[in-house]
């Protein structure tokens, strides 16, 4: 159908009027620009936020004792509620749901006092007493030395695994971190481990600014004794968190003497409902694009539609003169919606091409000029334009198609006789 | 060649009808040259569009080259055009954006004629209306005498059985009409069949048969001795 010949005529019937060629060739051009571009967009968007969760295991929850708000079994109101590491072997023996458990202690903090020195340099760091399962909720590169294993926990080794920023402000360029001791409040740790926090977004700073030693460790070293602060708890990948969340807090209320209506004696924070809840907004987001960027399409293809009808309208005596010389029906309607479907697919192209040089432009000024916060390597799915290509086909192929018949409709005479 | 009986054909506007052809009986011989006369809406034209099967008859049999003409799908009768008729126009009804030679090598396009036989064909029949130097030439960089002899080469084009001309004279001057009719003259030495629609006597002169139209009907047909054109040129 689309030999060399076709294709001459199609050029030459299109290169016959250009500026109306081109008119009709933008408005797909724009539809197809426009989608592809809203998509990329959103995907920047979803990329950008969805790495703040990249690197922590999203089907999670955190949780921590807060102060009662109802009175239960004769005690008052405003009680402190204190987590005990007994309760976390109540959580795994009641729940086998839950993949990692892990309580922690917590000491000093962002923008705290002073609490870290190292000869006569010092600086105020989070310092957390955790097990070694936390790397697997929260995934940290560990560049150098090792990260807290068991027997840690069971000797109650004084080790320490630092950020890198701690680093930076603890010790010269180039000076070696492991095995050297460093001051905790006071108590000397070793330190066996150097991480970096692969999500370079939003909270890194903090992170980078951490300590981690051992649990049991910091219990004797603070004499917090069982006490625990906080717990992050990470259900099985059949499981969701946020399902199992209210099972979790009614055995913490009735470990820890709460009302079991008591909403607020513990707080918890649910990383798989936000992730969730993040991800429908980008569906969201990502729906509008499709639908913007469908209605422009469907807009650019009722143009075609409309140009080529004044086409056929215009060309009337031409088709007269071509049927006169032989042509058949199907002769001049396979050329008016090849000629329909070339352009769409040519403008559509070029489209797709402009847009695909924007995304590279944003790619390249994002590595260039680091990242952005909430945005990263905007990008569509090639099967997004595969599709939007077939449909494109389509658009022309329908959108030809009313002309065309329309165009051998008349008898020739009649379309010989029209000027 | 062609054998018409009885040929009849109404144009209906809203509810007023118009009788235009009321039963025309008429053959054309192989290799003949015929002039169509007569006043303006006496149906010249519509004789010459229903025997070309750009329109239809409602009433009457039509045979062309024994081949009978009667309710032919538009494929059919798109192929029909191709193969028996050529035609030539008064408005040369060149296609614009085409050169002379692609314009001439359409019919052959149709025909599905390879592209370096089509040119072939093509530059033969423009070398033979004389144009072979204008063969790249787009029709508006032509002279109406030039577009009309393209025109003349594009209905040769096909090799057709009959060439069918209406009113080829009437947008040229003289001079230039005598011209086309010296190259009408000579393609029916040849021996091809020509049809010519004409109101001015002199082009009728220079066919062979002169056949009068009035009211729908023929009232006169006749040969002639015909004049040379070429004597006038
Ligand atoms: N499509 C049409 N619809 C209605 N009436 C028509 C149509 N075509 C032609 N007529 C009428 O039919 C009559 C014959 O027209 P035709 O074109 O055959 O005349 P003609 O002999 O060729 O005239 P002229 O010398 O002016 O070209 C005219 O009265 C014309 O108005
Ligand atoms: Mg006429």
């Amino acid at each position: 159908m689309f030999n060399r010949d076709r294709w001459i005529e199609i050029i030459e019937a299109l290169n016959a009027n250009k500026l109306r060629t081109l008119l009709t060739a933008f408005g797909v051009f724009w539809g197809i620009f426009i989608l592809v571009a809203l998509l990329a967009l959103t995907n920047g968007l979803r990329n950008g936020a969805t790495a703040n969760f990249a690197n922590s295991a999203t089907n999670s929850m955190f949780m921590w004792g807060q102060s009662t708000s109802v009175p239960y079994k004769g005690m008052n109101k405003g009680r402190r509620v204190q987590f005990k590491l007994a309760d976390v072997e109540v959580l795994k023996e009641k729940m086998p749901s839950l993949k990692y458990v892990s309580p922690r202690q917590q000491l000093g903090g962002y923008q705290g006092a002073n609490n870290v020195t190292r000869d006569e340099k010092t600086g105020a760091f989070q310092v957390n007493g955790d097990y070694p399962e936390y790397i697997y909720q929260q995934y940290m590169d560990i560049v150098k030395g090792r990260w807290l294993n068991y027997s840690d926990i069971q000797k109650e080794m004084k080790s320490a695994v630092i950020g890198t920023d701690v680093v930076k402000s603890l010790y010269d360029i180039g000076e070696e971190p492991i095995g050297t001791y460093i001051k905790l409040q006071g108590v000397n740790f070793k330190v066996v481990g150097v991480f970096e926090n692969p999500n370079t977004q939003g909270d890194s700073e903090e992170e980078a600014n951490t300590i981690f030693i051992p649990f049991t460790s910091f219990a004797k070293a603070f004499n917090t004794a069982d006490n625990v602060q906080w717990m992050a708890i990470t259900a099985h990948d059949d499981v969701s968190i946020t399902d199992v969340k209210e099972q979790v807090l009614s055995i913490m209320r009735e470990q820890r003497s709460v009302h079991p209506d008591d909403k607020r004696a513990i707080g918890n924070f649910d990383r798989a409902e936000l992730f969730a809840k993040f991800t429908g907004l980008f569906d969201i987001l990502s729906f509008v694009g499709y639908f913007v960027g469908a209605l422009v399409l469907l807009s650019g293809g009722i143009g075609i539609s409309n140009i080529m009808l004044i086409v056929v309208k215009e060309r009337t005596n031409e088709i007269g003169v071509r049927r006169a010389l032989g042509a058949t029906p199907w002769a001049i309607k396979s050329q008016i919606l090849q000629e329909s479907i070339v352009l769409t697919l040519i403008s559509g192209l070029a489209g797709i091409a402009f847009s695909a040089g924007l995304i590279w432009f944003m790619n390249y000024f994002l590595d260039n000029n680091g990242p952005v916060e909430n945005f990263a390597n905007p990008s569509v799915n090639i099967v997004v334009v595969v599709i939007a290509l077939i449909i494109l086909s389509i658009a022309g192929l329908l959108a030809g198609f009313i002309p065309a018949s329309r165009a051998t409709t008349m008898k020739p005479v009649d379309a010989l006789r029209t000027e | 060649m062609i054998e018409i009986t009885n040929l009849q054909k109404s144009y209906v506007t809203g509810n007023t009808s118009l009788h235009v052809l009321k039963g025309i009986d008429f053959s054309v011989k192989e290799g003949e040259l015929v002039s169509i006369m007569g006043s303006s809406g006496s149906g010249k034209s519509t004789l010459l569009n229903i025997l070309g099967m750009l329109d239809e008859a409602d009433q009457g049999t039509y045979m062309l080259d024994n081949t009978p003409i009667k309710n032919l799908n538009e494929k059919i009768a798109a192929q029909y055009r191709n193969k028996f008729l050529g035609f030539i126009f008064q408005s040369f009804n060149l296609i614009n954006y085409k050169t002379a030679v692609d314009n001439v090598a359409l019919p052959l396009y149709y025909q599905k004629v390879g592209r370096k036989e089509r040119d072939e064909k093509a530059m033969h029949y423009l070398e033979k209306v004389g144009l072979a130097d204008w063969a790249n030439h787009l029709p508006n960089q032509l002279s109406g005498g030039q577009k009309q002899r393209v025109a003349i080469a594009r209905a040769l084009a096909s090799d057709p059985k009959v060439l069918l001309a209406d009113e080829p004279t009437g947008a040229l001057d003289t001079k230039t009409s005598y011209e086309v009719m010296e190259l009408i003259q000579g393609i029916n030495e040849e021996g091809r069949t020509i049809l010519i629609v004409t109101h001015e006597p002199d082009i009728a002169e220079m066919t062979k048969r002169v056949v009068n139209l009035k009211d729908g009907r023929i009232i006169d047909d006749r040969l002639v001795n015909q004049i040379k054109a070429s004597a006038h040129v």
